[in-house]
């Protein structure tokens, strides 16, 4: 039985839509992962080195063991968004001569074997093998080796156990919280305190026994909830939420516009890719604390432009660059209705301005950093206003692959070709350079005028540019429409 | 109403649809049958400049479909549940359709009024989002969204499918007023050909795209086609 389950799990694998994209995406794709996985390999051979050269004067298994309790509570929130029990895979299974058990068991030991597990693996058996040539004992790594891995098990069920209330989501963040709190201000000793539970888990082999233990109770209590629950009607139904009408009425002083407007804003938020897009350009605003605060970039101008463009422009490029197939399951409805196509753009483009704007308003702190940082960033929003909208709705008439929306976000590629890295060259790399070379040549406020010109030349020629670009989604219509259909390709 | 000269559609080196002519008179209650692959959906979305025809043209009250979008105010459709946007709720997609449309919120409640009995209760007031109705509920959505701002043309790419026995026999009366009182052109397709000769004036079948039969309904209709498609 188990044979075919894992017949079952390598086809789905194999003839995943990832697989059967186009090359470039595929070597975009597997170089991706390889850097992944070379990433974790390379930290956990330079752990080792890392803790003896931070705490030259303690043992780095002491140290690496102080830090366990965060670590695991860590990845228990992160788990929480990123890893469901895959339970609808089970669904066709459920009506065959197979044993619910055997379903159970199938259902729960394929998510011991996930992505989230392996990166551990690949982060803790380099650093164990650094630790052997060390001259660590044999005997003790590789039992801390197991007891690792076990407990990664445990965290892996344990995340499907609270995974069902949103409570425990809190729970977990509040008790990470206040156990840094109560380390961070040294009212407790936290790690002085979980850090020799973990070490004893190396200094004595036995103790093996307890991760493991725990692994299989886990296990244990996943499959007797699992078990009774495997019908159409309890674990197996997607989850419905009630939906609330809105006129969002406010937006009816956009005249024409405010239609597709409502559209689009109701489409960012009932549906998780968008919502996503919006929180990620959001938290985009913090990028230029990494770089603004270090002496080494604070006065590298061409950073500092790309910092400009990127985050009053975050948005711009997340979102614009797959307009219009955040439409795409409906796009033949859109095609036939009473559509003025330029409308349908115009209210696009209406709706990226803000989000610039928006961006650019929250930047506006950075100016602690210095007036410079402040004019190129106003700089590069009426560059981004001017010139990218037009720029990425033009690219988006080649956006002939499917989105669909209620996909998770989460390392989602679909929607994605070769068009989505070409946008990047002009939208990106052409305002920097045009920057960085007046910025040589003539000086700092020659520079942001020239992007802010730019910016206001576009704007006034918007008009103009939007009746071509509309001309060109006119023309390229039908591949659209045939591209959109084609579900996972 | 619609008319349609040498239209063919070929996908690679297969003809998928070749009508030599087609002329559909204003008013007329118009059925389209055949088998998996006859061309049906192809000759509709070809009359709603969704693909684009390999030879031929299509004109819709003398309008030629792919160099004027002045058709689209008077034509409307339901082809597949591609027409719905599943993030909002049908009041929302109704509203939205009528946006388009031009008709205010108080127009499409008053025609959605109309409807109360083809929705059943199972529409209107349900706290769903489209994309979590059933699909026969879905396809009522749609259809009834097609009705929206007194189009003249109404194209229907198999309505009955998935529909409860109730929701057919209301749907029927629908269509059947819809071109006989208000002047209508309805283009419908189905599989069922019970429903097709109920409802329609005049069938056209459809065999590997192209038309076979072209019969003006009457009594004997309907074994003329069971004849045809059981033989």
């Amino acid at each position: 039985m188990f044979k075919r389950f894992i017949q079952l799990q390598w086809k789905s694998f194999f003839r995943s839509s990832s697989f059967g994209k186009g090359l470039a995406l595929k070597i975009v794709m597997i170089f991706f992962g390889l850097y992944l996985l070379s990433a974790l390999v390379g930290l956990g051979v330079v752990l080792y080195f890392v803790l003896r050269k931070i705490f030259p004067d303690q043992n780095p298994m002491w140290m690496l063991s102080q830090f366990m309790i965060y670590w695991i509570l860590v990845e228990l929130f992160f788990r929480y968004f990123m890893q469901k029990l895959p339970v609808m895979d089970v669904k066709p299974l459920l009506s065959m001569p197979i044993k619910k058990s055997a379903i159970t068991h199938y259902i729960l030991g394929k998510s011991a074997i996930s992505v989230y597990n392996l990166m551990a693996f690949f982060l803790f058996v380099p650093y164990g093998l650094v630790l052997l040539s060390r001259g660590y004992p044999i005997l003790n790594v590789g039992l801390w080796l197991v007891s690792i891995m076990a407990l990664v098990l445990c965290i892996n069920y344990l995340n499907f156990i609270v995974n069902k209330s949103d409570k425990a989501l809190m729970i977990i963040g509040g008790i990470l919280l206040t156990l840094y709190g109560l380390d961070y201000f040294q009212l407790l000793p936290v790690r002085e305190f979980f850090g020799p539970l973990f070490h004893g888990l190396y200094q004595y082999p036995v103790t093996v026994l307890i991760p493991l233990t725990l692994a299989a109770i886990t296990y244990y209590v996943n499959y007797r909830y699992l078990r009774n629950r495997i019908f159409l009607d309890a674990s197996l139904k997607t989850k419905s939420k009630e939906a609330k009408t809105s006129d969002l009425a406010w937006t009816k002083r956009f005249g024409d516009m405010a239609p597709f407007l409502q559209l689009d804003l109701k489409m960012i938020w009932r549906n998780k890719r968008t919502k996503a897009q919006v929180v990620i350009s959001l938290l985009f605003v913090f990028y230029g604390l990494i770089f603004y605060s270090q002496e080494e970039f604070a006065n590298m101008m061409p950073m500092l432009a790309f910092l400009g463009i990127f985050m009053t422009g975050i948005f711009l490029t997340n979102f614009g660059q797959f307009i219009p197939a955040w439409d795409s399951s409906y796009y033949s409805m859109m095609m036939s209705q009473n559509i003025p196509l330029r409308k349908y753009l115009e209210s696009k483009a209406s709706l990226i301005s803000v989000s610039v704007v928006v961006m650019f308003l929250l930047t506006i702190p950075y100016v602690y950093f210095g007036w410079d940082a402040l004019a190129i960033n106003f700089g590069s929003a009426l560059y981004n206003l001017g010139v990218n909208i037009p720029v990425i709705l033009f690219f988006g008439s080649f956006n002939k692959k499917r989105i669909d929306l209620d996909k998770s976000p989460l390392g989602n590629m679909q929607g994605t070709s070769a068009t989505q890295f070409l946008i990047i060259l002009p939208v990106l790399g052409l305002p920097i350079l045009i920057f960085t070379g007046v910025y040589f040549l003539i000086s700092l406020e020659a520079a942001v005028i020239t992007l802010s010109l730019l910016g206001i030349v576009g704007f006034a020629l918007k008009s103009k540019l939007l009746d071509a670009i509309t001309e060109h989604y006119r023309k390229k219509k039908y591949g659209m429409i045939a591209g959109f259909k084609e579900k996972e390709g | 109403m619609i008319t349609t000269q040498n239209l063919t559609k070929k996908y690679g080196s297969q003809l998928v649809l070749n009508i030599e002519s087609l002329d559909i008179p204003k008013g007329q209650s118009f059925g389209l049958v055949g088998n998996n692959g006859a061309g049906k959906t192809t000759f509709f979305s070809l009359l709603l400049d969704l693909i684009q025809p390999t030879t031929g043209r299509v004109e819709n009250n003398g309008i030629q479909i792919n160099t004027s979008e002045d058709w689209k105010p008077f034509t409307s459709a339901f082809i597949d549940e591609s027409f719905l946007i599943g993030y909002l709720t049908p009041e929302e997609y109704f509203y939205f359709i009528g946006d388009l449309r031009g008709r205010n919120k108080a127009d499409v409640d008053k025609l959605l009024a109309s409807f109360e009995n083809f929705f059943h209760g199972e529409i209107l007031g349900q706290k769903k989002y489209l994309r979590d109705l059933s699909k026969g509920n879905q396809k009522k959505a749609g259809i009834v969204a097609s009705f929206i701002g007194n189009p003249e043309v109404v194209i229907l790419d198999e309505p009955f499918a998935n529909l409860d026995p109730t929701t057919q026999i209301r749907l029927k009366a629908i269509i059947r007023e819809l071109a006989a009182k208000e002047g209508v052109t309805v283009l419908i397709s189905s599989h069922d050909l019970a429903h097709v000769t109920e409802v329609c004036e005049r069938i056209v079948v459809l065999n590997k795209g192209e038309i076979v039969k072209d019969i003006q309904t009457s009594t004997e209709t309907l074994q003329e086609l069971e004849t045809f498609f059981g033989g």
